[in-house]
This record gives structure tokens, C-alpha cells and sequence, in this order.
């Protein structure tokens, strides 16, 4: 497994309570998109497809840890991927980090 | 320091729920500890009805398994009764010595049967209904004896004589009244209902009083004596005839009582550690014994455990169902009538159907309904509401179905003949059957609880009705709808809706941190509900001071493009009044072939909707379409859409206005408006109304002398004719009073409310009085509609422009 840190944008790129899509070429299934969500104090990344219908995430309302997708409102935990109960889903979780101000996505 | 201790006891629905609530909002403030008397979790005691007649299990009827406790770190002493409170060393000891020590307390006790004081009353076979181990012993006792007696007509007799007659016994009900339930039902209904239990093969004695219970040779009861000397075989006999509170151990911890723990609106007792809810309670002065409002004290008492120090009980409306499977009988309020009220009925005694509503100074006070009880849950409603009944009153007895004619699901309301199968939910293809099975499965009592497990009622909301109906009929008298007017926001705050306009205008909050602080809100920064609707409480209460929070937007608006289910847009540009130019239509088609749209369709908005962008792609379609002249349609918004218009007078033989000319106008003077919904408007040049003006927000019509104008119309989920507003002279009168009725809406309407709802909830007597009779507020809200869109801009060429230009670029990593 490689598990390069790449540098993605600085944390000011990302509206507080929003988020932004990067774009990603993935070994196993090409072309994705990764959404990135900014939260009141942190930076999650999630794969930007919703588990119910592959909504895109990224487009959703970011609230506590949690953003509700845009399609049918299920609501998805950040740091987890986890789909809140009793939806049950989960969108594949990126390690993110924060250095100085710059953004690092773990692919 | 560690966590505080709580200690609750008595390990029943109101107490449990008080737990739920309170892990909800704060889950690592307390260690807790419960102690119940009974052997059992906590389960659902309403349901004991339907363990008896056969119709669930007791497994089934279990609210909270012994993993939930063990999942919150409950530490759970079952079958220990507690037998003294130490109020000075602040411990509770139990009846097997378990001692535990607390921080706060909280008594959730219940009550217990009352035994009627005559000899034999402790005889074996003589028992109360209360808890699983009676259940049990009736099923048991129905087995081996044939003559049982159940003295109490009240709900809970009645239930257990049922219970007992489906499992074959032999039953009389011994009432003490001349008619049963007379406490929910006047003697009409008391009347229809003994008929129907009658066919059932249930019997009655009447005004009987009991003398003794006499016991047979085997030492168990044998037979019931009256006073009037008559003597009747029965070797069960159960005594339903009241509960009391369960104060003993409160009582003997010197915490004051009377009739109950007395309570505040906090539901403190008087021992400020220690804290009440349920039946064992007296809230100012009342004892409750149906579990909906105590379980709105259960909330309130959760907010202060937890610290919030939000929220107050206030009390509670109550509704009563009896839960015999084939037998409709509600009640609510103040049904007997009585000085300075008014009773409308119907009595269709052959029909077996009888309906009794109150009446006072036009607001429903109380009702009756027996054998048809389909709008139960709306009567209970617009009690609780006060709603003004004035408008509707002749209609009233006919129910909720009278007064439509929409196309929506309320044609079939009789929730309880609907099958299993048979659809509820359109939208997420929710089944009867799947809804009723969640509700006894999961435990569920709310509209949200339903919403939440099965989706339905989730989408579009035209099934909530049903599904109030169907929450009703499941289980029975546990239900009780919010009051609308007063309901929380949402989940994160406990205010309502115009308890938090009122905040923001009299306080003066400019931002959604600042609300949120100011009011205290309980998550740290909203969910999706709330936060899009305080964007736009504040940037309609202070036009250009409040700045927008596109973060706290749908997706939609903060793109102004209308999202696909394939993640791409769709594009409507603005065609004022449905008139378009070749030129635009160029702009059209090139834009269509250069993006590659997908499908290009003619809407039912008279315009032209591309549909398929990419999000990437908006900026630059924009681009191109500004060139034309053509601007955002705003087909994404909780904002004006569009004036729809037929060819009037421009062209028509019969018109007698300029109808497209007088859309223009509004559709222009209106530009940019964001409301609590969307907003849709028509102009027809004559009665004919070729725009459909009778189902708009706003329709005006064009006669000889003027222009006729409806509001509140909706033609979307439950279709509403537009309601006669006023008639007015000229063009400029139309602008104002659309202009003001608009803004009225605007500055008082419940977010997402449309303005069907939001006329439907003020009465158009209100309206008609603020927009038609005076004269003053009309011209005022008229200046602060016009105020508030004044500069305003085409949000496309701003994104064009490069505003928020994040939105439409993604990164590389
Ligand atoms: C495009 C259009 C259908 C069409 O091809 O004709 C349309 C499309 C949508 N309508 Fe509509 N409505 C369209 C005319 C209507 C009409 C007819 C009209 O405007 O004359 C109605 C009934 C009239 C009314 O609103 O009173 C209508 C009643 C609804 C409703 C129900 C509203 C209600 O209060 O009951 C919704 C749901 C909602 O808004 O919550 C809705 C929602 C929607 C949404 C936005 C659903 C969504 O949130 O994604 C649809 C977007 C489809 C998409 O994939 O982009 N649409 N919708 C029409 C756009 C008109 C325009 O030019 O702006
Ligand atoms: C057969 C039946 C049908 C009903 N149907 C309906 C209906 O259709 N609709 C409706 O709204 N309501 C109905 N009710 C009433 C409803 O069940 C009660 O209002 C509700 O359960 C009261 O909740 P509570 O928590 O106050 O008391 P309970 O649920 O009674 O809980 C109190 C618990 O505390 C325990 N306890 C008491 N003292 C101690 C102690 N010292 N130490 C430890 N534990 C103790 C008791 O054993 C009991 O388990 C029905 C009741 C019955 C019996
Ligand atoms: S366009 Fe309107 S009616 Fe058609 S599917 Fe979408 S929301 Fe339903
Ligand atoms: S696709 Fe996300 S909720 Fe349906």
C-alpha cells in the first residue's frame, strides 16, 4: 500500500462549514472525486458519493461532524464515513492532515 | 473531578424517556444507576393491552433491551425496590441493601392500582392491572376458570375485559355510573360503545355497587356481592378502578406531596437534587395517567438535568383512544360542553357513527367521535393550536377531507381500514404494513420517530396525515401531535419558529453565531433544518445589514443551479412572463449545443430548462446566456419563480387586460425575492384564466373594471384554490397589494412554509384586515418589500464575475 501524504490546498481554500472536491486518479477505480469537508476546528475527507445513492457529498450542509447529503438528506459522519443511524452505509474515510496551514490528503 | 451521579427510580416509560433525552444532549455529564421494582426492562406497559387480547408478545413490548442499558453505561439493579431515601448523606438504599450514593435524583415512580376497600379484596384471584406479572396472571387464570368480572368501566376495564373475553372467559364489567367511560365519553357515546362491546358478547351491570368478593371452598374468590343483595359467579376479578400515585417513598424522605410529588415547570420537587416525571408527579395540580404528556415532561426535565436550563412544562392537552382492535372511539378536551359553548353534532345511530365537537368563542374546545374517528388527530391539532374555527366551522364535522379538493393522499384517511400492503408513503415507497411493524418493533410514539426509521412522510409530506393516523391508531392514546404553532425549530433548539423571529428582531442579531448564542442553541452550530432557515430569517428581518451565509444554504441556492440525481445542474433561465425573444432562443441553442445538454425541456413555468450541466460548466453557460440578455430564472430557490401569463388583451378577442404586460411588471418589481418558499405568481386577461391564476401565491385576473386577486393558492402536493384577497383598479394598485401581501408572507411565514400554509395558519380574516382594510400597513409593508430588493443583481453574472468561485473549481492532489 503506498501512502503518500499529497498536498492539496491551504485550509483557507475551504469555506468554514463547506467543503471542496479534488479530483483523483485511483489505482483500483480511476477517475474519483475525494470531497474534503472543513468543519468548525478540522478537516475531514470522505469519497465524495453518497452510500444510499451515490449522492455527491460534497455538495451537502456540513453541521457538527456530520453533513447531510443534498439528494435525500441522509446524514454522514465525518470522521467516520459512517452513515448516521438508522441509515446504515458507509463513504470510504482519506487520513487528512493540517501543516501550517496547508492541507495533506493521505491517497 | 468525576462525573456526577444519578440515580433514577422506578424503571418505567416516563423515566427512561427522561434517560433517552438526556443522553441525546448530554451523554458523558452523569454516571447513571436505576433501580425498578419490577424484573423487567423497560418496556411499553400501553402494549399490555395487546399482549392480553393475544395480539403481541411480551418480547415484542420491550422498549429498552438489557443491551441498551449496558451499551450507555447504564448500571441497572433490577427487582430491587428502593425503601428509603437519605436526603442527608444523599443515598438511596433498596430493599436488598443495595445502597447508592447520588448527585441528583430523579423519581420516576408511577403509580399503583387502587384496591377497592371491601372484604375479600385480597383474595387469590382478585388482582389489578398494572404491570406483565398481572398480564400473566390473567392469561393464566383464563386458561383453568370460565367466570371473570372486571370492576371499572374506564379505558383500562374495558381493555382488560376485552382481553379476557378473546381468551374465552366469561365477562361482565361491573360499573359503578350509568355509563361507561364517563370520564371521555358522554352518554351518548357511553351508550353506542356498550352496544358495540355487547356484540361482542361482553356484559354489563351498571350502576352496581360492590359489596364484598366472597371466596369459594378452595380459598380463591368465588363469586362478586352488591349491595342490592344480587351475587354473580367469578373466580378472576379484576379491580380497575383508579390508580394513584406511587408517593410512599418521596413521602417518607419528607419531599412534599399532595396527591403526588409536586412538581415546577422544571419538574423539580422541592429537594432541588431531586427531580419528578411521570404519573407518580402533580404538575400544578394535575396528575397525569396517559403517557404522551409525560413524556413532553420527560424533555423538560432532561433540559434541566442536563443543564440547559431551557424549557418549561406547561402543561398538556390529552386525547383518548381505547385500544379494542375494531372499535373507533376518540376523545379530547372539553367534551361535555357546558356555560357559553356551542355543540355541533352528528348522530347516525344506525351507522353506529356519532360525532360531539365543542365549541367557544369559535375554537375548538373538546370532542367526541365514535365509530368514525379519522380526524381525530386534526380536531386534536387545532385544540391545541387554538385555532380559530370561524371560517371552517361548516365544514368542521365533515373532517379534514371536506375541506379540499386536492389530489393529494387525503382521500383515503381511514387509516385503519387500509391494508398492510397498501401504499403509504409515493415518494420512498413506504408500506402500511412497514410503518405499523416499526412502530411496535422500534418502540416508536412520534411523527419524527417514523420519519426517521421508515422514511416515510420524510419527502414530500403528503402522507404525514396518514402517518399521524396510523401512529394513532397503533397506539392508541400514547399519541399526541405537537401543537404546530408552538413546535421546536428543530432538534438543536426547543424554540419555535416565531419565537426565534422575534428574537432576532427585537434583539437585533445580525448572525447566525449570534442567534445561536443568544438563544442558547444546544448543538454547536445547527443542522441542515435550522441553519438555512435562520439565513433566511436574517437576511429578510435586516435587508442589506444581514449578510448571507451561503454555507447555511441548500446546494441549490448557494450554486443557483438546481441539483440532478446524477450530481450534474440544471439551468432555467428567466423568461419574464413566459415571453422570449429569437435572439434568446439563439442563445438557447447554441448554449445547448456547445455545453452538450442532455435534454432541453419546455417547463410548466412557460420557460426553457437545459438540464445536464456540469457544475465546472455553469460559470462559463452563464457567461454566454448573459450575453443574450438572459438572467437567473431562480428555478433553484426558496424565491420568487415565475409569472406565469396568457396573451390578454395584447392579442386575445376576450381579453380585457394587458396580461403579459402586467406580468412583466410584477416578475420584474419582484426579481431576486427570496421568501420562506418558493413563490409563484399568474395574470390571466380574463375569467377564462388561461394562466391558471386560481392556484398561485398570487393570481390576478383581468376584468372589465379592474383586476380581481387570489392568494395562497398551491397547485404542488395538495392542490389549493387561490382564496378572493380584494379587487382592485390599476396595474399600480396590483403591484401594491400583491407587493404587500408577499411581504406580509415574507416577514411572518415559517420557513418552508408556502403561502397556502402560512394563510391557512393566520386565517384570511387576518390578512384581509392588513392588506385591504389598512390602508397604512399596506403602503408600509409595500415601501419594505421594495426596499429590501432594491439593487438587486443577477447572481449568474456575479458567479460570472467570479463570486464564490471556489464553488466551481475542484483541486488536484
Ligand atoms: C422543471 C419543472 C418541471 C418541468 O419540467 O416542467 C419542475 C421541476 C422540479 N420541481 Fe416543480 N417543477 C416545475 C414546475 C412546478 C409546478 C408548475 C408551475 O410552476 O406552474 C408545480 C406546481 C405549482 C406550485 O408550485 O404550486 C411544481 C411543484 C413542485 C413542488 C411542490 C410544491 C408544493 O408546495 O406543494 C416541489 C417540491 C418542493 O418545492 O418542495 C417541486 C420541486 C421540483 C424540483 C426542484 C425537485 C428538486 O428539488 O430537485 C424539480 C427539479 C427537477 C430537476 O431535475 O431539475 N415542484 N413544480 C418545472 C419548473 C418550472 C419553472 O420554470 O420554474
Ligand atoms: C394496561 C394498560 C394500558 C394502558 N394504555 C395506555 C394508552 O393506551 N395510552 C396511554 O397514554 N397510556 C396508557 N396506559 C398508561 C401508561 O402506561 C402510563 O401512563 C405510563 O406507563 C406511566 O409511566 P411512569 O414511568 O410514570 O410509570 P410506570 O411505567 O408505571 O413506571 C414506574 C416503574 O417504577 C417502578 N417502581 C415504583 N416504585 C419503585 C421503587 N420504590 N423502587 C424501584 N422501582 C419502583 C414500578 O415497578 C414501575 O416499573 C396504560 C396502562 C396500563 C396498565
Ligand atoms: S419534476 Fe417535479 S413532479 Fe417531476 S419527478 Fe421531479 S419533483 Fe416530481
Ligand atoms: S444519495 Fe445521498 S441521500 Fe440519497
Amino acid at each position: 500500500m503506498n501512502n503518500d501524504w499529497k498536498k492539496v490546498c491551504n485550509l483557507e481554500d475551504i469555506p468554514r462549514l463547506g467543503s471542496r472536491v479534488v479530483k483523483h486518479m485511483d489505482e483500483a477505480e480511476g477517475g474519483i472525486d475525494i470531497a474534503i469537508f472543513r468543519t468548525q476546528g478540522e478537516v475531514f475527507a470522505l469519497r465524495d458519493k453518497c452510500p444510499h445513492k451515490g449522492g455527491p457529498l460534497s455538495q451537502g450542509i456540513v453541521h457538527g461532524k456530520q453533513v447531510t447529503c443534498p439528494l435525500h438528506n441522509w446524514k454522514l459522519h465525518l470522521d467516520t464515513g459512517e452513515a448516521v443511524a438508522p441509515d446504515q452505509g458507509c463513504a470510504r474515510r482519506y487520513p487528512v492532515k493540517i501543516e501550517s496551514g496547508v492541507v495533506f490528503l493521505q491517497l | 473531578m468525576g462525573k456526577q451521579k444519578l440515580v433514577m427510580v422506578g424503571n418505567g416509560m416516563a423515566g427512561i424517556r427522561t434517560i433517552e433525552e438526556l443522553l441525546k444532549i448530554a451523554p458523558d455529564q452523569y454516571e447513571i444507576t436505576v433501580f425498578g421494582a419490577e424484573p423487567h426492562p423497560n418496556y411499553n406497559r400501553i402494549l399490555l393491552s395487546p399482549v392480553l387480547a393475544g395480539e403481541m408478545t411480551v418480547q415484542e413490548i420491550v422498549l429498552n433491551d438489557l443491551a441498551w442499558y449496558r451499551d450507555n453505561g447504564i448500571k441497572l439493579h433490577l427487582g430491587k425496590k428502593v425503601e428509603k431515601i437519605d436526603r442527608i448523606k444523599r443515598q438511596v438504599i433498596a430493599d436488598d441493601g443495595t445502597v447508592e450514593p447520588y448527585d441528583r435524583m430523579l423519581l420516576a415512580t408511577g403509580s399503583y392500582p387502587f384496591m377497592l376497600p371491601v372484604p375479600g379484596n385480597d383474595l387469590p384471584g382478585v388482582i389489578a392491572y398494572r404491570d406483565i406479572k398481572d398480564t400473566d396472571d390473567m392469561i393464566e387464570a383464563a386458561k383453568h376458570h370460565h367466570h371473570a368480572v372486571v370492576i371499572g368501566g374506564g379505558l383500562l376495564g374495558l381493555e382488560a375485559a376485552n382481553g379476557l373475553k378473546l381468551r374465552g372467559m366469561d365477562v361482565t364489567v361491573v360499573h359503578i355510573e350509568s355509563w361507561l367511560l364517563e370520564r371521555q365519553l358522554d352518554q351518548t357515546a357511553g351508550a353506542m360503545l356498550r352496544k358495540s362491546l355487547e356484540d361482542r358478547g361482553l356484559k354489563f351491570l351498571l350502576e352496581k355497587h360492590t359489596e364484598a368478593l366472597i371466596a369459594g371452598e378452595s380459598g380463591r374468590v368465588a363469586a362478586v356481592r352488591f349491595k342490592d343483595g344480587m351475587q354473580i359467579p367469578a373466580e378472576l376479578v379484576v379491580m380497575a378502578v383508579g390508580i394513584r400515585p406511587n408517593t410512599a417513598l418521596a413521602e417518607a424522605a419528607g419531599i412534599y406531596c399532595n396527591r403526588g410529588v409536586v412538581v415546577s415547570d422544571t419538574m423539580q420537587t422541592y429537594d432541588p437534587k431531586i427531580y419528578a416525571v411521570g404519573e407518580c408527579v402533580n404538575h400544578r395540580g394535575t396528575v397525569y395517567g396517559l403517557v404522551a404528556p409525560l413524556f413532553e415532561q420527560a424533555k423538560v426535565c432532561a433540559n434541566h438535568l442536563g443543564n440547559y436550563g431551557i424549557g418549561r412544562y406547561t402543561g398538556s392537552v390529552s386525547s383518548t383512544k381505547l385500544k379494542v382492535t375494531g372499535i373507533d372511539l376518540f376523545s379530547a378536551g372539553n367534551f361535555m360542553g357546558g356555560e357559553g359553548t356551542e355543540e355541533i353534532m352528528l348522530n347516525d345511530a344506525a351507522g353506529g357513527i356519532y360525532k360531539k365537537l365543542v365549541v367557544k368563542d369559535n375554537r375548538l374546545v373538546g370532542g367526541v367521535l365514535f365509530g368514525d374517528t379519522a380526524d381525530g388527530s386534526w380536531y386534536l391539532q387545532m385544540l391545541r393550536d387554538g385555532k380559530d374555527v370561524h371560517e371552517i366551522r361548516d365544514h368542521l364535522l365533515f373532517g379534514q377531507s371536506a375541506l379540499s379538493t386536492g389530489a393529494g393522499h387525503q382521500g383515503q384517511n381511514k387509516a385503519a381500514l387500509m391494508a398492510d400492503s397498501a401504499e403509504v408513503c409515493g415518494c420512498n415507497g413506504v408500506s402500511k404494513g412497514t410503518i405499523v411493524k416499526a412502530i411496535k418493533e422500534k418502540g416508536l410514539f412520534t411523527l419524527d420517530d417514523i420519519k426517521k426509521y421508515t422514511k416515510a412522510s420524510s419527502s414530500c409530506g403528503s402522507c404525514t396525515g396518514l402517518c399521524e393516523q396510523i401512529l394513532s391508531s397503533t397506539i392508541g392514546g400514547a399519541y399526541t401531535p405537537a401543537a404546530s404553532v408552538k413546535k421546536p425549530m428543530c432538534g438543536c433548539i426547543d424554540h419555535s419558529h416565531d419565537e426565534v423571529r422575534k428574537a432576532i428582531r427585537e434583539h437585533r442579531l445580525i448572525s447566525i453565531p449570534e442567534v445561536m448564542a443568544f438563544l442558547e442553541w444546544k448543538t454547536p452550530n445547527g443542522c441542515d433544518k435550522c441553519r438555512p432557515a435562520l439565513n433566511y430569517y436574517l437576511i429578510s428581518t435586516w435587508p442589506h445589514v444581514a449578510k448571507d451565509d451561503p454555507q447555511s444554504r441548500f446546494v441549490n441556492e448557494r450554486v443557483h443551479a438546481n441539483i440532478q440525481k446524477d450530481g450534474s445542474f440544471s439551468v432555467v433561465p428567466r423568461m419574464w412572463g413566459g415571453l422570449t425573444t429569437p435572439n434568446e432562443l439563439r442563445a438557447i441553442a447554441d448554449a445547448a449545443e456547445k455545453y452538450q445538454i442532455q435534454t432541453l425541456k419546455v417547463t410548466g413555468g412557460q420557460r426553457i430548462d437545459l438540464l445536464g450541466v456540469k457544475k465546472e460548466d455553469l460559470p462559463k453557460i452563464w457567461a454566454d446566456l448573459n450575453q443574450a440578455g438572459l438572467v437567473s430564472g431562480h428555478a433553484y430557490g426558496k424565491s420568487i419563480r415565475t409569472v406565469k401569463t396568457c396573451v390578454g388583451s395584447e392579442h386575445c378577442r376576450f381579453g380585457t387586460k394587458l396580461a403579459m404586460d402586467m406580468g412583466v411588471k410584477l416578475e420584474k418589481m419582484l426579481f431576486n425575492m427570496y421568501a420562506p418558499h418558493k413563490v409563484k405568481l399568474a395574470v390571466s386577461g380574463c375569467p377564462r384564466n388561461c394562466s391558471e391564476a386560481g392556484i398561485k401565491d398570487v393570481g390576478v385576473i383581468g376584468v372589465d373594471s379592474g383586476y380581481e386577486l387570489y392568494v395562497a393558492g398551491n397547485g404542488g402536493i395538495k392542490t389549493e384554490v387561490a382564496q378572493f384577497l380584494c379587487k382592485v383598479h390599476d396595474d399600480d394598485e396590483v403591484m401594491e397589494y400583491a407587493g404587500a401581501f408577499l411581504q406580509l408572507y415574507r416577514e411572518e411565514g415559517h420557513y418552508l412554509d408556502r403561502t397556502c400554509h402560512y394563510v391557512e395558519r393566520v386565517g384570511m380574516d387576518y390578512i384581509k384586515q392588513c392588506i385591504v382594510e389598512d390602508t397604512q400597513q399596506r403602503k408600509a409593508l409595500y415601501a419594505r418589500l421594495l426596499d429590501s430588493l432594491k439593487g438587486a443583481k443577477d447572481p449568474w453574472a456575479d458567479r460570472v464575475a467570479g463570486v464564490q468561485k471556489h464553488e466551481y473549481q475542484k483541486l488536484e492532489a
